[in-house]
Formats: C-alpha cells, sequence, structure tokens
C-alpha cells in the first residue's frame, strides 16, 4: 500500500519538475529549483489525492521534505481514520 | 481599539488583512461583491493555515477572522483611523475608489496606497485633502515581507508619514523610504528584468527554466524572475510594465509580445495554473 502511495507522490512531483531525478528520501527543498511555496501544492495534492484533511499540527515542512515523510504522513492520517 | 480599513479583497488586500489581524488590529475588509469577500475569507483560512509550512508562526484561522469584519463598498469606512488601498492597477478603478474614500472618510483619516507603480501625487489629487495620501508599496506574500517601500506624494503631509510609519511598525513592517516616481525603486529594476527575461524566451535565446536556473545558480536567487513573474501574475507585470511605459515615455519599458500573448490567453500564472510554468496536475 504504501508502495503504491510513494510512487503517487513521487509521479506529481515529477509531473511539475520532469527534471527532479530524486530518490524517496532525498530532500526536495535542497535540489535548488524547488521552494516552499510548492509544499502548498502538495498540501492539496495530499489531500485531494487521499481524501483526508492534513491535521493543523502536521503542517510542518519537514513532513514534505521527502517522499518518505509524506508517504509516512499519508499512513499515519489513514491509521486514524480507521481507529477514529 | 484601532481600526484599519481595507479596500480590495484581492491576492494583496488579503494579505494585508490578515497582517493586520496578527498584530491585533481590527479590520474591516470592503470589495465590490458579497461572493468576493467569502472568498477572501476562505483565502485567508487557507492561508493562516499554511502559515506554518510556509515559514510563518503558527495561526488558528478562527482567531484571525474573528478580527476582521467585511462589508460590500467603501461606505462602512467611516469610522477606520486609517485605510489602506489595495484596487486593481487600473488608473480609473484606483479613481473612482479615491473619490469614494474621500467622501467616506473624515480628513484625519490616514489614505493608504497599495501600488507598485502609479505615482501617489496623481492619486492624491483625486481627493480634497492629499497631504493625507501616501503610498506604501507591500510585496506578496504580505504577512510574510518585512519590508515595504514607504512613497510620500507631493503634498503628504509629516503627520500622515509618522502616523503610516507607526501602523507599519504595528504590523511588524520596516519602511525604506523612496520619493514619488512610478515604479518606485522595486518595480523600476523588477519589472524590466522580467520583461527583458521574457524577451529572452520570447526571442528563443533560451528556456523559461535555463533563464530562472541561471538566476538561482549563479546570483543565489531564491526564485528567478519568470518564477517570480508567474507568483505576481504574468497580467500584473504587463500592466505594470505598461504603466511604466507610459509614464517616463521611453522606450526601454516596451512590454514584451509575449507577456501581451500569454495575458489574452489566459496564462497569468500560479492563479490560473499555468503561466510560465505549467502548474495544474
Amino acid at each position: 500500500m504504501s508502495e503504491m502511495v510513494s510512487t503517487q507522490i513521487l509521479s506529481f512531483i515529477q509531473g511539475r519538475f520532469p527534471q527532479a531525478q530524486i530518490g524517496e528520501t532525498d530532500d526536495i527543498f535542497a535540489c535548488g529549483y524547488i521552494n516552499s511555496l510548492f509544499a502548498m501544492e502538495l498540501v492539496m495534492f495530499l489531500e485531494k489525492t487521499f481524501e483526508f484533511m492534513i491535521p493543523n499540527d502536521e503542517l510542518s515542512i519537514d513532513n514534505f521534505r521527502t517522499v518518505s515523510a509524506m508517504t509516512a504522513l499519508v499512513g499515519r492520517q489513514r491509521r486514524g481514520v480507521t481507529v477514529g | 481599539m484601532t481600526v484599519i480599513g481595507v479596500v480590495g479583497a484581492g491576492v494583496m488586500g488579503v494579505g494585508v488583512a490578515q497582517n493586520l489581524a496578527q498584530y491585533g488590529y481590527e479590520v474591516v475588509l470592503v470589495d465590490r461583491t458579497e461572493e468576493i469577500l467569502a472568498g477572501a475569507r476562505a483565502v485567508i483560512a487557507r492561508n493562516c493555515r499554511m502559515s506554518r509550512l510556509m515559514g510563518g508562526p503558527a495561526l488558528d484561522p478562527d482567531a484571525i477572522l474573528a478580527k476582521i469584519t467585511t462589508a460590500v463598498g467603501v461606505e462602512a469606512l467611516g469610522k477606520a483611523s486609517a485605510v489602506i488601498e489595495n484596487v486593481t492597477e487600473n488608473w480609473d478603478v484606483k479613481r473612482e475608489v479615491h473619490l469614494g474614500l474621500d467622501e467616506v472618510c473624515p480628513p484625519e483619516t490616514v489614505i493608504i496606497v497599495n501600488t507598485s507603480a502609479i505615482p501617489i501625487t496623481r492619486v492624491a489629487a483625486v481627493g480634497k485633502h492629499p497631504e493625507r495620501v501616501i503610498g506604501v508599496h507591500f510585496m506578496n506574500p504580505v504577512p510574510a515581507k518585512p519590508v515595504v517601500e514607504m512613497i510620500p506624494g507631493f503634498h503628504t503631509s509629516a503627520s500622515t508619514i509618522e502616523r503610516t510609519r507607526e501602523l507599519l511598525s504595528g504590523m511588524g513592517k520596516k519602511a525604506v523610504d523612496v520619493k514619488d516616481a512610478s515604479g518606485f525603486v522595486s518595480n523600476r529594476v523588477l519589472m524590466l528584468t522580467v520583461n527583458e527575461a521574457a524577451f529572452l524566451v520570447h526571442e528563443g535565446v533560451a528556456t523559461a527554466e535555463s533563464v530562472d536556473e541561471v538566476f538561482r545558480g549563479c546570483f543565489g536567487h531564491p526564485m528567478g524572475p519568470l518564477e517570480t513573474a508567474d507568483l505576481i501574475g504574468v497580467d500584473t507585470i504587463l500592466y505594470s510594465v505598461e504603466v511604466l511605459y507610459e509614464h517616463y515615455a521611453d522606450s526601454k519599458y516596451r512590454p514584451c509580445p509575449l507577456l501581451k500573448q500569454m495575458t489574452d490567453a489566459g496564462l497569468h500564472g500560479r492563479k490560473t495554473g499555468r503561466g510560465f510554468y505549467n502548474y495544474e496536475s
């Protein structure tokens, strides 16, 4: 499941930045051409694609720095939905 | 509690209103329709939610919105101690709004014109009290940018300057003093840079990606000029260059045809999902 999530996130980033050669644990904001404005797009994308609202206390830049951090964020929210 | 009026609920007006509310001011935000104002409240709620993500403080959207009252028309601004006007950079629109403010606001109300290119003295001449009119060029996104240009017009009084500086300092802004000349400092330079960058793409000298990479990689700018154009709005860039061209009658400000074509085609940048870059997923 998480593999599918990370593939979707990766292809969204590469759709916007075709030159991006990034791995799951690479800091996307450190590559020089992606700035924090893109973090806002990532929030919209994750909320729309995975159909949940990211809680305000999870909206910190570290949760959007790498594909694996975003995959973990999606996982936490999904577990939250199942439990709650 | 000090009440500050904000005219225009577009990108800049919404940012100014949020910034004021963050710093404890009571805000009356006005625009032409209830629909625009409802949209503005939604944008403010979203921007507050994203604040920490963009490097700002954690903000409670409900607490910020509780300090902002919205109303249709400038008539609601009679009790404001200062009014910050942020309508479109279009002379006819600005003129009409300032005629209205001149009627509604008592002479002691400070009228602040948020503009990137229109001369303040020209705006001040619309009403009967040019001494209370002053320009402030806020940067976008307003709550995140700590420095503004402050521009007194020809007749602006010392007390208007002092009260504006106080208000800006109360909003967490440092004011850089600039004399009244179309485009001030920032846009005299920035708009020409963006316009020339557009010419490079138009002539096929470089792609938008390459132009921006040169500015980021060689000069250490956080964003290149064409990314910046997409953020500001390609249409806004065109209007600003046209204002400079009209004002100085100098061919160095001739707008790049690509900016015109993109504006006509609706490629206005981030706000329409496409500009020099594509933002649609």
